[in-house]
């Protein structure tokens, strides 16, 4: 450096400069306030102003919570303990909490079976949510527990959950027996064989065998029945979104065709609609006399909405990645379905994490929409028993307060694993 | 056949079977209406190691994905290794398996590490257990001198490497041919070099090879047949000694006298 001549332009450098290290930021309160809060006039006023607003909403929600009574039997109760003064009246919350969490129906000795559902959830969720934690063999547990929370929450015959399993069992055996034979007549044949199973399991009446006290869908409330639909909705919709999208793009008209169809027609109804649809017009295009459990079509037709979604965020995905992948999985030798398995779904779902993710908290708190079709879900019961009762009528904000809590939780929750599994996911620069 | 022993000739000496790799006849292609390929009649014998030149836009890219059918040819015939190829997906996979390639973007699968990349074709495709397929992976993986990048993701190398390990990718289906579309074009100059030596000697083991290139001293080196496209057809083809010295089309002159000639 310092031996350059002041006009030549011939350089020869003798000595490569070392790595340093970055200089450090001036740390200091004072400095960081300066530089963030006040850098400029017009920047100090809004700071001021913001901490002026901030200043009074927390005064006004500070003592309405610290205040906030939560044993007092009635609203009315409440008022006289308050006596005028500001406070929340959250002993609707205690009085009400097994009817905001399970409905007002549901038997009360029965609780500790949707609790242990739920309980059991996250140990199925586990191995698949945290699959570099947990041993793969976790997963047979995930298996499992959809038929097992089924017999918790619903009682009934063992034997029910049982013979459904054995039905899937019975089809994918015969599925991957016949699927190298030709795709169509795999398909075909594990729908076929899981229908037999099904039927001829019908036909045998276990109706006591090792059975729990049944408990009917109507009977089914509060912020278990949210929790029922968001997840069984959810884990339906991702596979079928999935298999929407592939079917887009196929290159055989008629899946195309069917996909392209369905997902435009249900992606343009709202699904309050689709809900009215489940819970009303449906029983007159079945036969009479018929029993088509409300919640099972409700299910449906919420899986149906949100698979679509999912679909057009995955065929964003799939149309994200370079064809060069296609190409090198093709050149290869890779068959379709090991190519889209093992090369492009991996990368086009990572895409596809969070518009799947908003898909999915979008439909769990869509959920509440079932309050519409006098399903007592938690919103349902709040706008209906407990706001309709003589003890509780008029308290609106601690209630729905509460609602949104729970559901902010749920979702932040689910957002927040979404971004963590983003950074897991992320190997393109590591 | 394929596992000819591995001997130190100079290209020019070494021997080309009589047994024929690929044999396109007649072959026309359309891109909508814009006719890419015009009759293309070619023979690959075992062992070739095929230089095709051209300007952009002749259509040689494209000639060498007809011949793993990553693009469809609408009339002729392309034979590859004894099979026919037709739009029977179970013979394209086959043929496939067989032919290799490597892209000018590397193509590598960013979410799986250098080892996978290299084992998933052998597993999945040909049905080799992973401990044999990760020996395999290896093996080329240090053949291509790049060994201990094995369980790094490929975001994390240089063009150059990633080149190098698409080639090993490659080889770990042991393919019978091996296509090449422009190989080095993406890469630095000061990569250039590392997959050229890579190829050299893939091609002194006697591997048939079809390479798009505009690397001429690679093409003098290795080849012993140098085809020159244009405006999709064959314009010229010869031993490289001849093309470089004496080409007889006009286009190729000046094709030759521009690359050259800078």
């Amino acid at each position: 450096m310092s031996d350059m001549h002041e006009h030549s332009v011939a350089y020869v450098r003798d000595t490569m400069i070392d790595q340093q290290p970055a200089p450090e930021t001036q740390g200091g309160v004072v400095n960081w306030m300066r530089a963030n809060l006040f850098s400029s006039l017009s920047n100090g006023i809004l700071t001021i102003l913001a901490v002026y607003v901030l200043w009074k909403v927390l005064s006004g929600v500070a003592p309405w919570l610290l205040n906030g009574i939560w044993t007092a039997p009635s609203l009315s109760a409440c008022r006289e303990i308050l006596q005028g003064a500001t406070g929340g009246c959250f002993s609707v919350l205690t009085e009400r909490w097994n009817q905001l969490l399970f409905g007002f129906q549901y038997p009360s000795d029965l609780y500790w079976r949707p609790t242990l559902a739920f309980v059991l959830l996250f140990v199925a969720i586990a191995p698949v949510l945290f699959y570099k934690v947990f041993p793969a063999r976790m997963l047979i547990f995930t298996a499992i527990y959809p038929f097992l929370a089924y017999w918790l929450i619903w009682g009934g015959s063992l034997l029910v959950p049982v013979t459904a399993a054995a039905g899937l069992v019975a089809g994918y055996l015969v599925y991957s027996r016949l699927v190298t034979m030709s795709f169509a007549a795999g398909f075909f044949g594990g729908i076929a064989a899981a229908s037999l199973v099904w039927y001829l399991a019908g036909l045998v009446p276990f109706g006591g065998v090792l059975a729990l006290e049944p408990v009917d869908s109507r009977n089914m409330g509060g912020f278990m029945l949210n929790l029922i639909l968001g997840t069984v909705c959810v884990s339906l919709s991702i596979p079928f979104g999935i298999a929407l999208a592939l079917g887009r793009q196929s290159s055989m008209p008629i899946i195309k065709w069917i996909c392209v169809i369905f997902i435009e027609f249900i992606r343009g109804v709202p699904l309050i609609t689709l809900l009215f649809v489940a819970s009303v017009v449906l029983a007159y295009f079945l036969p009479p006399g018929t029993t088509f459990d409300l919640i099972l079509r409700v299910i449906i037709m919420i899986t149906m909405f949100a698979s679509a979604y999912i679909a057009e965020v995955i065929r964003g995905g799939l149309a994200a990645l370079p064809k060069g992948q296609y190409e090198a999985a093709d050149s290869l030798g890779l068959d379709y379905p090991q190519a889209m398995r093992l090369i492009i779904l991996p990368q086009a779902l990572k895409i596809s994490i969070p518009g799947i993710v908003n898909v999915a908290v979008g439909l769990f708190k869509d959920t509440t929409l079932v309050s519409v079709i006098s399903m007592f879900d938690l919103i349902g019961m709040i706008r209906g028993p407990i706001l309709a009762s003589t003890e509780w009528n008029g308290v609106y904000w601690e209630l729905l307060g509460f609602a949104a809590l729970l559901f902010f939780v749920t979702c932040y929750g689910i957002s927040q694993y979404s971004q963590w599994l983003e950074r897991q996911l992320n190997t393109d620069r590591r | 056949m394929t596992d000819t022993a591995v001997e130190t000739r100079t290209p020019a000496q070494m021997k080309v079977s009589d047994e024929v790799a690929i044999q396109i006849s007649n072959m026309n292609k359309w891109f909508g209406s814009f006719h890419v390929l015009r009759d293309i009649d070619l023979t690959v014998y075992r062992g070739e190691r095929i230089v095709i030149a051209g300007p952009s836009g002749s259509g040689k890219s494209t000639l060498i994905r007809c011949i793993n059918a990553l693009e469809e040819h609408q009339k002729g015939r392309i034979e590859v290794d004894g099979t026919v190829l037709s739009s029977d997906i179970k013979n394209i996979d086959r043929i496939r398996s067989e032919v290799g390639m490597v892209f000018q973007h590397f193509n590598l699968f960013p979410h799986l590490t250098i080892l996978e990349n290299c084992t998933l074709a052998p597993i999945w495709v040909r049905k080799i257990p992973k401990r044999e397929a990760e020996e395999t992976a290896m093996h080329f993986l240090e053949k291509v001198k790049i060994p201990e990048q094995a369980d790094k993701y490929p975001g994390q190398l240089s063009g150059g490497q990633q080149q190098r390990v698409a080639i090993a990718r490659s080889l770990c289906m042991r393919p019978r041919i091996m296509l090449f579309d422009e190989p080095t074009s993406a890469l630095d100059p000061e990569m250039i070099k590392e997959v050229l030596d890579t190829m050299v000697e893939l091609a002194e083991e006697g591997m048939t090879m079809i390479c798009v290139t505009h690397e001429m001293g690679f093409a003098r080196q290795v080849a012993n047949r140098v085809i020159f496209m244009d405006q999709g057809q064959i314009v010229e083809q010869n031993e490289p000694e001849e093309f470089f010295n004496n080409p007889q089309n006009p286009r190729t002159q000046l094709f030759l006298s521009q690359i050259l000639g800078h």
